[in-house]
């Protein structure tokens, strides 16, 4: 993990010789960078952010940091992350990637709501500005959470394309209807950032539950006309059981918190219609 | 991973102030589902005190389900208990036609709108009950 990578090497250079007045001489450059930055900018925010790293001694017992940072307009909430880091304290630990809402990486539970930092603008937010790991899932250092049952979950319902029939073709398209495409259209939005499982509190009593984000991705392939009727119904034996959509009970925090605004809760009532259709045939 | 740090429910109720309408929604209807259930056993309780009444007993008004009636409805306490009733059935009532339309996926866009509209009307059938639950005891 490149976390521990970055600790490790920061370990490794501990014991040269000229270290402490160098750490001491770039402290005082930074503490004054730091400062410059403060001045300048148009207001400064302060950040209350969760601290917890398992291998270093002392900074086991989980905490927060408090880090005042410059604020500029359009400022998120990564931004303000990555200055902190930058800036104060190159061992605070966040996932981030694409910084546009694309990738999935940064979803964190800031101000009591999960959300993706890269696209949580700062001026929004009440002050101080109070930055968690995701909610429900283990932490493993500082921000960062255990996605593995996550995935997990997001693998059961086999979220991969599988027609009935191939093209005659090799490079031929494999055809939808516009009709049908506008229908799973927002389900494939998921960008698997993890805030709908962790907002969901059925998701939370139950760790079998497969999750709204899973849900969501069998949802736009059982409903994605191309995969045939036998498919279909493999799905929804997925989606039926005892730990799938009828888990769900409508809160809706899912819906809310989704920062791809997909309608995770029609989506799970969807399913679970189409499962009643697929065990009760009058017709 | 060396180890990792389990923060345990940290949605639990102690969040409350940062609940969405959806999640209202669901505590009060299970609340108010739980209150019914409760209610349902002491509504039976009384209603067994009109097992094996002598007709004759009860057309003078001397039979123990008459009296038991007339004793609770005579407290003032039961009769806001009443009204509590009411309220905590108009509103499962309303919120559970809420959750059909939210089964039929009719509305999901509108779902916190039609929580508020329920508690509304909820207000507004416990206030103009006031006046026939209240009659007489004030």
């Amino acid at each position: 993990m490149s976390t521990q990578l970055e600790q490790e090497t920061e370990i490794e250079e501990e014991p040269t010789e000229s270290r402490e007045s160098v750490a001491e001489r770039l402290s005082e450059k930074r503490r004054e960078q730091i400062q410059e930055d403060l001045d300048t900018a148009e207001k400064t925010i302060q950040l209350k952010v969760f601290r917890y790293d398992p291998e270093i001694e002392g900074k086991m017992e989980p905490r927060f940091d408090s880090f005042t940072v410059p604020f500029h307009k359009g400022m998120t909430v990564l931004d303000a992350l990555i200055y902190a880091r930058d800036r104060y304290d190159s061992s605070l630990t966040f996932r981030h990637s694409c910084r546009q809402a694309v990738c999935g990486s940064d979803a964190l539970f800031v101000n009591g709501q999960q959300r993706l930092g890269c696209k949580t603008q700062l001026g929004d937010l009440e002050h101080p500005i109070r930055i968690e790991p995701l909610p429900h899932q283990d932490v493993v250092k500082d921000l960062v959470v255990d996605m593995q049952h996550f995935y997990d979950q997001m693998e059961a319902v086999e979220p991969y394309f599988d027609p009935d029939e191939l093209p005659e073709g090799e490079l031929e398209e494999q055809r939808q209807t516009p009709e049908n495409r506008e229908k799973v259209k927002l389900s494939t939005r998921c960008i698997w950032c993890g805030a709908c499982m962790s907002s969901c509190n059925i998701a939370a009593g139950d760790n079998e539950y497969l999750g709204p984000a899973a849900i969501n991705k069998a949802y736009r392939f059982a409903m994605d006309e191309r995969e045939g009727t036998d498919r279909k119904k493999e799905r929804l034996r997925i989606v039926e059981q005892e730990h799938g959509v009828w888990r769900c009970q409508t809160q809706f925090s899912c819906t809310e918190v989704c920062p791809k605004d997909i309608p995770l809760t029609e989506h799970i009532q969807a399913l679970k219609r189409e499962s009643i259709k697929n065990n009760l045939k009058f017709w | 991973m060396a180890q990792s740090y389990d923060r345990g429910a940290v949605e639990s109720f102690g969040r409350w102030r940062e609940f969405q309408a959806g999640m209202w929604a669901w505590i009060l209807h299970k609340l108010t589902g739980w209150i019914l259930v409760g209610y349902l056993f002491t509504h039976i309780a009384v209603l067994s005190t009109a097992v094996g009444v002598d007709p004759g007993a009860a057309a003078t008004e001397v039979d123990t389900y008459t009296q038991t009636l007339q004793g609770l409805e005579g407290l003032l306490i039961v009769r806001f208990l009443e009204i509590g009733l009411l309220t905590v059935a108009v509103f499962h009532i309303l919120n559970g036609i809420r959750l059909l339309f939210v089964d039929l996926g009719l509305g999901l866009d509108v779902q916190d709108a039609s929580f508020y509209a329920s508690l509304i009307l909820t207000a507004l059938i416990t206030l103009s009950s006031l006046p026939t639950f209240l009659g007489g005891a004030l």
